[in-house]
């Protein structure tokens, strides 16, 4: 532990003066919002790299800890994918819990193995919002598509409109969740707890209204996909490095 | 007319039934409701209120800046502190009551780093069985420092 | 989560079903609804005379039906005590907030002011007839106007036949509705399709004639009455026509199918082969939809004995029944067997006792039948000899 003189950590970062704002809220976990956040300057999506994933699970883990994922259901969770010589319409796909604890070693062998992250998409067109009967579940003007616990009546509907499994209902509550994007972090110049976790930067949070945000740059400099790109859902997490095989 | 006075006994009905809607809807739509979309406004400040279980390695780092130094120079620069410590937001709220239990180097390493051929060839993997046997990665290996280059601590220290 | 069997690979989340048998009942109620009401406005508006001994049953059946409903619906929801929500604050793109106004529309607007307007003069006659506590009933139901002189009752009949003629097309919006609120997820392969709504339309018609066909001929004989056969001849027949034209919707869909062969079908159509096999290929197509058509065709083709025609129209009905049942299930519980990775399949587990169980389906099935005996016993629909001292109504 590495403390200066009698300074305390109270006045150390007092010094640092925006951040103390930040601190301040990020600690105390106060009911109060971030009040430099303005909605309509950030337009929120993700990056998600294959070539850069190693399937350790941490983001997994590390999402349930931070939004009190209940056992057996998931707000993001890692697939391995098998595909044996060119057969890209047949891979062979587990994901056991989720990824939650890795993933078996794969020995070596004659096809391609990778591991994709799967996660809600904050579509802009978002299915699950149009289907939703009483506006429980909404997309915010910085992109974020969320749901109101105290508003959701649990009928699902939204829960088969995703066509990319990412929804669930709470098995206490009965209410539908899913990845929020770590809303509660992000409003508040925090990263997403999945990409905080990520030890090789595979996932990571883009701001698309920000032209200065290195992955928004990313995205502009590189070949990147969405998933169900037909279904036309205006998916903001993309994929680099996406095999024809990952459904 | 007279004859359809049933008829309008029963508009008089409807009417009640629709004024008596009208009444409801007053009393328990959210006062925030429509405010941003079709949904309660409130319901982003909800969201946005709840609490931090990652404190971030921003924060980590505005103490533990010497490890950071040492973090910087290795390959381990681009892993934040939480992927291998958990969330740390309480210890970072109240650092001297709550302090993080050290990581079970046996266990960790190897989630990472145990050779899979689903894992890019690009990344450090070995088969630890083959690599180290018995031996706990910490032995050769600083954990925040991982490279050979610097001499590993006596006792597995990171 | 309680381990359930898989095969395949499924997304995480998918592989515990959400709606339950609950909402295989739902479309199955509703469906009937429209269909009863189809074969009363068949009389009302069609001048189909013959089956005129079924409009005030049809009528009734369909209050019983449209009453229980919702039920299912409150019963698997996570939070019944929001439901208010969907009529405080509709999401207008949303098929299932829409429909909530669809169904009080065609409660209030279309079958309670047609049921009211038919028996107006009934109800009137009763609140003067009647003694203790039902006199009470049939002196609120006459909201206070007891004027049933013939002018009175030309202008119900009017409006009653306005309003009919509007409840046609709220019948199909109401289970076309049905339809659409699968048909346009396009999530769901198995559920997205413009064809939805027609053949939902269709499979309801066909269970509602059915329906009242079948219970026609049990309150008959219960009433220990004498069948009208020609009534029941003109209702088998339309019963058959109904049939052929669902029957070509869904070859239509499955031909198209297995044609264009789509990313889905081949993970849809081992799920029939498999998962599917009892419940779709067996009782709903063989069963419920090939064997009906065949010995109702027989009967217009042979035209047998009154006795063999009562027994086959009952059967037929009966398979029917069952059939459009099973092809509600297969829609619903179908949909959700599959992964929308097409890799993989889960399974269904019902629970007997449970809020979403099979007992709860059974009671929920029940239940309309017992509605539907206190109103014929508030409201005859029968009337010759059903109400001492009371004439033949209007256009008997």
């Amino acid at each position: 532990m590495n403390l200066t003189g009698n300074l305390t950590r109270r006045h150390f970062i007092s010094l640092t003066g925006a951040a103390a704002v930040a601190w301040e809220h990020v600690l105390s976990g106060a009911p109060e919002g971030s009040p430099n956040y303005k909605l309509t300057e950030h337009w929120w999506g993700m990056l998600i790299d294959i070539t850069k994933c190693i399937g350790c699970g941490n983001c997994v883990r590390a999402c349930a800890q931070e939004n009190d994922v209940p056992e057996g259901y998931f707000r993001t969770w890692v697939e391995h994918y098998h595909v044996d010589d060119w057969h890209i319409e047949n891979p062979k796909v587990e994901s056991p819990d989720g990824g939650k604890h890795g993933f078996p070693v794969v020995a070596e062998n004659a096809g391609k193995d990778f591991f994709v992250p799967k996660m809600c998409n904050h579509c802009a067109d978002s299915p699950c919002t149009q289907v939703c009967p009483v506006g429980a579940t909404f997309v915010t003007p910085d992109g974020v598509v969320l749901i109101d616990e105290k508003y959701c009546l649990g009928c699902r509907y939204c829960v088969q409109a995703c066509p990319y499994g990412c929804r669930f209902i709470h098995p206490t509550r009965h209410t539908a969740q899913k990845c929020t994007l770590c809303y509660h972090r992000i409003t508040k110049g925090l990263t997403t707890a999945c990409c905080e976790a990520c030890p090789t930067g595979a996932r990571q949070l883009a701001d698309l209204k920000n032209p200065q945000d290195p992955i928004h740059q990313f995205l502009k400099t590189h070949s990147v996909q969405v998933l169900k790109p037909h279904l036309a859902t205006g998916a903001k997490a993309f994929y680099n490095g996406l095999d024809g095989s990952v459904r | 007319m007279k004859d359809a006075g049933h008829l309008f006994r029963l508009a008089g009905v409807f009417l009640v039934a629709v004024l008596a809607f009208l009444g409801l809807r007053a009393l328990f739509v959210p006062r925030s409701f429509g405010e941003y979309g079709h949904y309660r406004g409130d319901a982003i400040t909800d969201i946005a209120a709840l609490p931090i279980v990652y404190a971030g390695h921003q924060t980590c780092e505005t103490c533990h800046t010497e490890i950071l130094e040492e973090k910087s120079k290795g390959k381990h620069a681009g892993v934040a502190c939480e992927a291998c410590h958990g969330p740390q937001a309480k210890h970072a709220d109240d650092p001297g009551s709550i302090q993080p239990p050290k990581p079970d180097a046996a266990v960790l390493c190897a989630q990472c780093h145990e050779a899979s051929a689903a894992k890019p060839s690009w990344f450090p993997q070995v088969a630890t069985a083959d690599h180290s046997g018995s031996l706990i990665c910490t032995t050769c290996h600083r954990a925040h420092s991982p490279s050979l280059g610097s001499p590993a601590k006596p006792g597995g220290q990171p | 989560m309680h381990p359930v069997p898989i095969e395949g690979f499924m997304y995480p989340n998918e592989v515990e079903l959400q709606w339950s048998v609950l909402i295989v009942l739902y479309p199955f109620l509703t469906g009937l609804v429209a269909g009863a009401f189809i074969l009363a406005s068949l009389e009302r508006v069609f001048r189909v005379a013959a089956v005129k001994p079924t409009y005030r049953l049809a009528l009734l059946t369909a209050l019983s039906f449209l009453l229980v409903a919702p039920l299912p619906l409150q019963l698997h929801l996570g939070h019944p005590e929001r439901s208010l929500e969907m009529y405080l604050t509709p999401h207008r793109s949303s098929a299932m907030a829409m429909f909530g106004f669809v169904y009080l529309w065609y409660l209030m607007v279309v079958l309670l002011l047609e049921i009211w307007l038919d028996y107006r003069r009934d109800i009137v006659m009763l609140s003067q007839s009647e003694v203790g506590w039902k006199r009470w009933i049939y002196r609120a139901l006459t909201l206070g106007s007891t004027n049933i002189s013939e002018r009175a009752l030309r202008i119900d009949d009017r409006v009653g036949w306005m309003v009919t003629v509007i409840g046609i097309p709220s019948a199909f919006l109401l289970h076309g509705y049905v339809g659409f609120i699968f048909g346009s997820v396009k999530a769901n392969p198995w559920w997205s399709s413009p064809l939805m709504p027609i053949v939902f339309l269709f499979s309801a018609m066909v269970s509602g004639i059915a329906a009242v066909m079948l219970l026609y001929m049990v309150i008959t004989w219960f009433r220990k009455q004498e069948i009208d056969m020609r009534c029941l001849d003109t209702v088998a027949r339309y019963l058959f026509f109904a049939f052929i034209i669902d029957f070509s919707l869904e070859m239509l869909d499955l031909i198209q199918r297995i044609y264009e062969a789509d990313e889905s079908f081949r993970s849809l159509d081992f799920m029939v082969h498999t998962r599917l096999w009892m419940s779709q290929v067996v009782i709903q197509i063989m069963l419920g939809t090939v064997t009906p058509i065949a010995i109702l065709l027989l009967m217009q083709v042979l035209k047998p004995s009154e006795t063999v025609r009562k027994a086959v129209y009952a059967l037929a009905g009966m398979l029917t029944l069952i059939g459009i049942f099973a092809m509600r299930w297969n829609v619903v519980i179908g949909g959700q067997l599959f992964s929308k990775s097409f890799l993989g399949y889960t399974t269904y587990k019902m629970g007997f006792a449970t809020r979403e169980g099979s007992l709860t389906a059974i009671l929920l099935t029940l239940l309309p039948f017992g509605i539907l005996w206190v109103l014929v016993k508030l409201l005859p629909p029968f009337d010759k000899g059903s109400i001492p001292g009371i004439p033949a109504t209007q256009g008997d």
